[in-house]
């Protein structure tokens, strides 16, 4: 059970939740609440946005301001609403769908832009609400609905993706450890920029059977074996860091903001006087 | 606010924007509607506005949703190829009732067709475009002086009614250049969006207000938490699954343009009390068909105009009255014959209806209408 300050952020009148019991994306919910909790954060300044998918769907849950938009576009609509209003703490949650695929353009435009939101992309390299087909995250090789061969699509890796595009906060965690998510979510959102807190997580039901992790504790037991911290992995060779999943904080810069910047502008045209 | 300005059309739009309160612009540069974003990018930031050039034209109507969400009257503008990306996300704005106003400077088509080129192809995608059924509110200027008035006019429905609301201009009206006095707007010109009057913990987001029909609409950061989503929800706006909540939605939707039909509809009509032949057009080509109709008068024939000012909802009550006397409707259109069907269905078979059209990216000109006209006389 969550703490009580967690469960008073839950809309739990709309409960059962669609997702399968054991699915990872509850436990990314409950580090978000923390962090947001942890942060002191007031629910009707808070804005979340979220894609389409099963990942997407954690929206509805949440009682905050919350925009279940279309498959990969949120981080557009996110920069409409940070950009109308810059005094709302916006949050974007998103499937490795969402981000990589369909959303890739957002993704990479929204780091770039260096706008202050805080995507969390839960990374669990399948699409799982469509049934389980490849996402730009599954690893080659693996099993899926449209790779009934194995995959042979290279995939991205999605910290590195938003590294090159500019963001000046970029942490993955898993979900095997949870308390290390919540802090990476807590400094994605303290960072004054565009953050992104890649979170990997499991779909046994859709991966995971056809993957040899078919039970939510299969997946927790591969992310403990295969994860190795940031700075251990520096000193690792990249044949010993096949399959490993790097945790840890790669980028923390800081750099202007797009709305201070805009607001900046604003100053110099004369524009203050019209109220907000 | 100039007391008379010379402008193009699309700077006319622009100007009438942001006379109607728009604070909010996101877009895509595209020929040509391109002159739209350009203004607003220069005026917004001097009135604490918001301009953001997004990164196609998917994201530019994302972003003015969002900017809309958070309390912002929000606006986008493109043309053509631009206006077919937008239709997944104008899908959205319906189904959740975000105001919110778009410009479709229309072009040939299909796809890159002719950017530089006028044409009034895009009619039918303006009603149809988005998949599933929801009402379209489209009003199509046929002059710079109207480019600004419809502008206002489409702020006003989309606040008043919580749904997007279409502008289809050509590239003709918003290319060339022409006088315009702006009325003078004072507030009460001006409708804002219907807020809350429940406390957030009482608030219900979809909950129609019984006078009208329509939910109030608060905005992020007002106070209040609310869930919005592009699937089919209930009052609260929740997700459903339920064949009763559903149907609600969807008729609740379906009945906007329908129940404030008469609120919405425009046209305009010259010479129709005696007309036997009627020439319906809209846009740059109604200029062309009002100087045919003219000429056809001074050869003593008897033609009248009809200009629907808002293509959807279309005036087909008021053309089947005129229809009743009128032996021919004459259609001229720079398509293969899009408005022409509406027609149709509205004179059911009262008149003789003939279509003029023409795709060659150039325009009419007064004797080819007026020779259709001699034709049928
Ligand atoms: C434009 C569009 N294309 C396709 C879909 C179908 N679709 C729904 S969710 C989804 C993929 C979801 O995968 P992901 O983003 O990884 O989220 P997950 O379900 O795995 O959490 C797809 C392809 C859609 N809703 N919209
Ligand atoms: S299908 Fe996969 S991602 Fe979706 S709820 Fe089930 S386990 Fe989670
Ligand atoms: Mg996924």
């Amino acid at each position: 059970m969550p703490a009580p300050e967690v469960f008073n952020w839950l809309r739990t009148r709309f409960f059962p939740h669609i997702w399968c019991p054991g699915c990872g994306h509850g436990i990314i919910m409950h580090s978000l609440l923390r962090a947001l909790v942890g942060l002191d954060k007031k629910k009707s300044q808070t804005v979340i946005a979220s894609g389409i998918g099963c990942s997407s769907r954690m929206v509805g849950y949440i009682d905050a301001c919350t925009v279940h938009t279309t498959h990969g576009r949120s981080l557009a609509f996110a920069t409409g609403i940070k950009l109308a209003n810059p005094d709302l703490t916006v949050i974007d949650v998103m499937g490795d769908g969402d981000c990589a695929a369909i959303g890739g353009n957002h993704f990479i435009h929204a780091c770039r832009r260096n706008i202050d939101i805080t995507a969390i992309v839960m990374n669990n390299n399948i699409y799982g609400m469509t049934g389980g087909q490849i996402s730009p995250t599954t690893p080659s090789g693996s099993w899926a609905a449209t790779s009934p061969y194995g995959a042979i699509d290279p995939a991205f890796d999605i910290c590195k993706l938003a590294e090159g595009a500019g963001a000046t906060y970029v942490a993955r965690a898993t979900i095997a450890n949870p308390v290390q998510a919540e802090q990476f979510i807590k400094a994605g959102i303290s960072n004054k920029g565009f953050s992104v807190v890649e979170i990997l997580t499991h779909c046994h039901t859709q991966f995971g059977r056809k993957n040899n992790r078919r039970t939510p504790i299969d997946n927790v037991n591969f992310f403990k074996a295969n994860s190795v911290p940031l700075n251990k992995a520096k000193d690792m060779s990249p044949e010993e860091l096949a399959g490993k999943i790097v945790v840890g904080e790669f980028v923390k810069k800081s750099i202007p903001e797009y709305t201070e910047q805009y607001q900046a502008m604003v100053k110099r045209v004369g524009g203050l006087k019209d109220g907000k | 606010m100039p007391d008379v300005a010379f402008w193009q059309g699309n700077e006319a739009l622009a100007h009438g924007a942001l006379a109607a309160g728009c604070r909010f612009f996101a877009g895509y540069p595209i020929t040509p509607s391109t002159e739209i974003a350009e203004i607003m990018a220069e005026e917004l930031p001097k009135i604490n506005g918001r301009f953001i050039q997004m990164e196609d034209e998917i994201a530019g109507i994302a972003a003015a949703i969002g900017g809309s969400i958070a309390g912002r009257k929000s606006l986008t503008a493109t043309s053509g190829p631009g206006f077919s990306l937008k239709q997944e996300n104008l899908g959205f704005a319906y189904i959740a009732e975000i105001p919110l106003v778009v410009v479709d400077v229309m072009r040939g088509g299909p796809s890159t067709g002719l950017p530089t080129k006028a044409a009034q192809q895009d009619v039918m995608q303006a009603r149809w475009g988005t998949h599933g059924d929801h009402g379209t509110i489209c009003y199509a200027p046929s002059s710079v002086q109207e480019c600004y008035e419809v502008a206002i006019k489409a702020f006003n429905a989309a606040e008043r009614y919580r749904q997007p609301v279409l502008i289809l201009s050509d590239e003709i009206i918003g290319h060339m250049r022409e006088k315009v006095v702006p009325p003078k707007i004072k507030a009460k010109d001006l409708l804002e969006r219907k807020r809350p009057v429940d406390v957030p913990e009482k608030f219900i987001p979809y909950l129609p207000d019984p006078r009208d029909d329509l939910p109030c609409m608060a905005s992020f950061g007002d106070g209040y938490t609310w869930h919005i989503t592009g699937l089919t929800h209930n009052e609260w706006g929740f997700p459903t699954n339920s064949p009763e909540e559903i149907e609600k939605m969807m008729k609740r939707l379906m009945r906007k343009v329908d129940r404030f039909r008469d609120d919405i509809v425009e046209y305009e009509t010259a010479l129709t009390d005696d007309a036997d032949i009627l020439v319906l057009a809209y846009g740059s080509v109604a200029r062309t068909s009002l100087r045919a109709v003219h000429e056809a008068r001074v050869r003593g024939i008897k033609a009248g105009f009809f200009r629907p000012v808002t293509l959807w909802p279309f005036p087909d009550r008021e053309l089947e009255k005129l229809a009743r006397k009128a032996k021919t409707i004459i259609v001229p259109e720079l398509n293969c014959g899009q408005m022409v069907l509406e027609v149709e269905r509205a004179v059911h078979g009262k008149a003789k209806i003939v279509a003029q059209n023409l795709v060659n990216g150039e325009l009419f000109k007064p004797e080819e209408i007026l020779s259709v006209i001699e034709e049928v006389a």
